[in-house]
């Protein structure tokens, strides 16, 4: 390796925890973002790499016979369970590996020094692979109803936006900058996905303030151009994600959800997907079922039911095949929020996108949805995803229970996608190894400010060129099936 | 008897036919001896349901005014529909449904009156005699011998005429044998492990009652087993406490100072009544479609089913251990001898031996160690998940030992020649079928009823070139290792093919099945290819060398 070293230890034995084998034994390095095991009890080289970003805890055990534990969990599940012979080496490796693992300042994430030897050109090349503006195309924008608007050029309209928004032709600036105050954090109404066959649109925005009884007009018009942009039908559905009890607990902030008279000809439906502090202790129960010590199966079928892992994403799964519904079969738009738009409605607007587009089902498409749902509409991975050392509690596994409903689809049509599951599991590791710049930070205007795309890399073209290893063999076709309608009782969920 | 008395009404107009993920159709039903035909008469879709009465489980009758409805659950876990109009009808039909479905004379049954329309290439019925897997035995070790000491049934009435025992021991010796074993199950050879020449025995509990009974000539028959200095486990497949108990009614274990060369180890499998009560809950489970994600998930804890599955592979995984790992002669028992021992046995040897996951293998290893071993498939698959009879004797042990087979086939998806088709063609046959295979309960009772002579051996269809390839699993590559299966929780999944066959499209698996083959004939086809023009390459750089030459 031709990174620094920083620290080596010797007579380091790796435990495997499935295989009975005896332990492997070796050298473990440290250097400036890696932990690197060469095992020296193999016959052929074996090297174990860890990035230092996918640490998500070091913990010491109590001394054993065999020496001192150090057990290290990923944010990619993986979990590596150490011992060093001498505790000083542990105490070592323990406070180096705190300090690498929980990054401070963006600049020392890894993304900022990574150096794949590459052109300026090709590395600027890397960045426009990904072009919105054409994915908005192929839906017909701009068209009579549709424009796409750089009103937020400057962040006035919202700062966790896109500089480019999609919004109704007929929505004034004064529409549109009036609702942008009426909505948290100015999150506006705004088209996510367009299906072409019949005109209804997906859109989606953070909640209103309404408080208990606060009406915003150009909000309230907003909805109608909306409405309106879609004249195949009268009505048009606004889904609040959250469960009905926590959206009536924020109308005493201000905050809450759309009241029916006030609006036009809406339906208005409480879809209960849980926040992301429910999720993240779902997981950390799901993580803790799947540690146990020689379960039984009763012991582990009641830790995945009371993890409510699947039923959250059960949940997840219906709110999305609810979307595509109402757009595909009732034929009307559809406007989603949760509460600031960038976590549960990120998921379902993917996923009904997904359901309702075979495009999406591609790995160009599949990047195009996770740039244009997640990344341009400000999805916090870096507080989602603990990037750096921050507040615990912004932390929640969101993206990864995407990725595992895009997972569960695939168990179901087998050959609908053209990427196989070791993508979604590439991706999943690039989402937390901050090796390149396209998930770093909260939203455009913070990327801009990080000047990511000076100084770092896209992963968008490294993972196409490995596309041959990355497909699924069992691929009909872009033209072979077009929506899915997955089946969401609870036993098909694996 | 003549079925046209218990056919009242033998057909009925305007009948509709529900099930799930099917649009109603509606057409005629038909009632025959053995069978209820429905056939639509719509032009576009004619469809045909035949459905033996065999296969039925139970049936409930409803009605609204004059128009009866019919509800069908059968053995194979499909739930059908149908709508009847006239009250009459539909009574009388029900009656003839409910009589034609639990005839209790086995000579009745639809195989006695089957009349194959193919052509048989092979007699199934002797396609897997012992005798053929005596001789590959005998090629590897001349330690064993073929006993027909139960030529007549009359040693062991659940043992073939011809059993595999130590060469050592003779006729005379196993007739003691017999006498101290229950039901007459003296050890005899299941398994011969070439690569060590380690045996797997299976038997029936030791009769050694309250007062320590011994037999000299079954410790001399388990002993011929070992190798000098080495020791021999026996895996009871009962926990300690259960087999104590059973001292009391004569059964027991074998123990220790008389069994010095024995290890013994308690590994617990659940008898059949709790296997019969937890599958029964498994599939009212996954029927019920009402549930919310938590309420599935424990009503899947709940039925045990997977624990079963665990609990059976982890016997399996130990049994296969102790022969490949520590290079011990291994000796299976429960009480009877005819379930669990079975289930350990024959999944053992799918770990341990290549041969098992073949098509054929495997069909030899039903016949071997379920058929001829005398499990008693009439008794046990005589009713399904839907029975309210309070028979005790009915009991999934089969369909456990085909899942677990089907576990492991998940966990090494090229090791095996068949595909998940098979296993389900066998679970549905077990419970029933055209063919004799599966009728009776031991060789003794295929003898009385002259099956071989009177009806189809299920081999006999299935080993035709035309239907055998629709159970050849694509990735299939030969694979001569030992395979290790995982049972943590984890590893185990619901058996869909079986347990939501019914309550899921399998379109769009189907599809991915068919992808999975054509790619593989497209991959061979290039191979192929590839093979005639490295042939030519070497052609023409041959002619070129010659032509080289000065």
């Amino acid at each position: 390796s031709h990174a620094v070293l920083l620290l080596q230890v010797e007579n380091v034995k790796l435990l495997d925890r499935y295989a009975n084998r005896r332990a492997a034994s070796g050298t473990l390095y440290l250097t400036a973002t890696h932990l690197i095991y060469v095992d020296a009890s193999a016959e052929v080289r074996k090297e174990t790499w860890i990035l230092h970003h996918h640490i998500s805890s070091v913990e010491k055990l109590p001394l054993t016979t065999a020496g001192y534990p150090l057990l290290i969990h990923c944010k990619n599940f993986h979990v590596a369970h150490f011992v060093i012979g001498q505790e000083r080496d542990c105490h070592d490796v323990f406070t180096s590996l705190l300090k690498l693992s929980q990054p401070v300042k963006p600049e020392e994430l890894y993304a900022f020094s990574y150096n794949p030897k590459m052109s300026k050109e090709s590395r600027e090349m890397g960045w426009k692979l990904i072009d919105l503006r054409l994915d908005y195309q192929r839906m017909g924008i701009p068209n009579d109803s549709w424009e796409i608007t750089d009103i937020n050029k400057d962040y006035e309209v919202c700062s966790t936006y896109p500089p480019e928004i999609v919004v109704p032709r007929a929505a004034t600036k004064a529409v549109v900058m009036g609702s942008s105050r009426f909505r948290s954090r100015g999150r506006i109404p705004v088209l996510s996905y367009l299906y072409k066959e019949n005109n209804a649109a997906l859109c989606r925005c953070s909640q209103p303030l309404a408080g208990f009884s606060a009406r915003c007009l150009e909000d309230e018009q907003m909805l109608q151009a909306i409405r309106e942009a879609n004249p195949g039908c009268p009505f048009m559905y606004v889904v609040d994600t959250r469960p009905k009890l926590n959206a009536m607990a924020n109308r005493a902030a201000g905050k809450g959800y759309e009241n029916e008279d006030n609006y036009e000809n809406i339906r208005f439906k409480f879809i209960g997907i849980e926040n992301i502090h429910v999720m993240r202790s779902s997981l950390q129960k799901l993580l803790e079922v799947c540690e146990m010590k020689s379960p039984s199966m009763s012991d582990f079928l009641t830790g995945l039911e009371n993890s409510g892992w699947l039923r959250h994403i059960k949940a997840v799964m219906d709110a999305g095949v609810f979307l595509a519904k109402a757009v595909k079969e009732e034929r009307a738009s559809v406007l989603v929020h949760c509460s600031d738009g960038w976590d549960r409605t990120a998921q379902v607007c993917s996923l009904a996108s997904l359901l309702l587009d075979p495009f999406y089902r591609t790995f160009k498409g599949f990047m195009v949805l996770i740039e244009k749902e997640w990344i341009a509409m400000g999805h916090k991975f870096s507080h989602r995803c603990g990037h750096l050392d921050g507040d615990p509690k912004e932390v929640s596994p969101v993206f990864t229970q995407f990725v595992e409903c895009v997972w569960q689809l695939m168990q179901q049509f087998p050959c609908s996608f053209e990427f196989s599951e070791r993508f979604l599991l590439e991706l999943h590791d690039h989402v937390y190894s901050c090796q390149f710049g396209n998930f770093l930070g909260t939203c455009h205007k913070d990327r801009e400010e990080l000047r990511i795309f000076e100084k770092t890399h896209s992963l968008w073209p490294f993972l196409l060129q490995r596309k041959q290893e990355l497909r699924n063999p069992l691929y009909r076709g872009f033209t072979a099936y077009k929506e899915l309608q997955p089946n969401t009782l609870p036993f098909s969920f694996q | 008897m003549e079925f046209a008395e218990l056919i009242k009404t033998p057909r009925a107009d305007n009948v509709v036919l529900h099930r799930p993920f099917h649009l109603a159709v509606e057409g005629t039903l038909c009632l025959t001896g053995h069978h209820l035909i429905f056939s639509s008469r719509r032009q576009d879709n004619a469809e045909e349901l035949w459905l033996l009465h065999s296969n039925i489980d139970s049936i409930e009758k409803r009605f609204v005014g004059s128009l009866g409805t019919i509800i069908i659950k059968c053995k194979d876990l499909r739930i059908i529909q149908l709508d009847i109009p006239g009250m009459e009808e539909c009574l009388n039909i029900a009656s003839s449904i409910e009589a034609l479905s639990t005839l209790d004379s086995v000579t009745l049954m639809y195989p006695f009156f089957y009349r194959p329309m193919f052509e048989v290439l092979e007699d199934g019925w002797s396609s897997f005699l012992l005798e053929q897997e005596f001789e590959l035995l005998s090629s590897v070790t001349n330690e064993w011998r073929l006993s027909c000491v139960n030529k007549e049934f009359s040693v062991c009435p659940s043992y073939p005429a011809v059993v595999i025992v130590p060469k050592a021991v003779d006729d005379e010796a196993l007739r003691k044998v017999a006498l101290f074993r229950h039901g007459g199950r003296f050890p005899v050879l299941s398994y011969y492990h070439k690569k060590n020449g380690m045996a797997m025995l299976r038997s029936s509990q030791p009769l050694t009652g309250t007062n320590g009974r011994r037999c000299k000539e079954d410790e001399k028959l388990v002993n011929a087993t070992l190798r000098s200095g080495r020791r021999g486990f026996v895996i009871d497949t009962r926990p300690l406490p259960v087999a104590q108990q059973a001292r009391a009614k004569g059964g027991g274990f074998e123990q220790e100072v008389h069994y010095p060369q024995w290890r013994r180890i308690h590994k617990y499998i659940e008898r059949f009544n709790i296997l019969q009560e937890s599958f029964i809950k498994l599939v009212e489970a996954c029927n019920d479609q009402s549930h919310n994600m938590d309420r599935w998930l424990s009503k899947l804890e709940a039925s045990n089913w997977l624990t079963h599955i665990k609990e059976l592979l982890t016997a399996a995984c130990l049994a296969a251990q102790c022969i490949d790992r520590e290079g011990a002669s291994v000796l299976v028992h429960g009480s009877e001898g005819t379930d669990s021992t079975l289930q350990v046995t024959s999944l053992a040897q799918i770990i341990l031996d290549p041969r098992c996951r073949t098509i054929r293998g495997f069909q030899a290893l039903v016949v071997r160690e379920w058929l001829q071993a005398g499990h008693p498939f009439q008794q046990r698959c005589a009713q399904s998940a839907y029975s309210n009879s309070k028979q005790k004797w009915e009991a999934p042990v089969f369909l456990l030992f085909l899942e677990c087979v089907w576990q492991i086939h998940r966990q090494f998806p090229c090791s095996f020649e068949f595909n998940e088709k098979f296993l389900i063609l066998l679970f549905e046959h077990a419970y029933a079928s055209q063919f004799g295979t599966f009728l009776g309960n031991n060789e003794s009772e295929r003898a009385k009823l002259k099956l071989p002579q009177k009806t189809m051996s299920l081999w006999s269809w299935v080993n035709r070139p035309e239907e055998l390839s629709r159970f050849q699993n694509p990735l299939y590559e030969a694979n001569s290792l030992v395979i290790w299966p995982s049972v943590a929780p984890q590893s185990l999944h619901l058996w869909e093919g079986v347990f939501l066959r019914w309550n899921r499209l399998c379109r769009f698996l189907e599809e991915a099945e068919e992808q999975k083959i054509s790619i593989i004939k497209y991959n061979k086809e290039l191979q192929a290819k590839v093979n005639t023009l490295r042939r030519r390459l070497a052609e023409i750089e041959a002619a070129g060398a010659v032509r080289g030459q000065p």
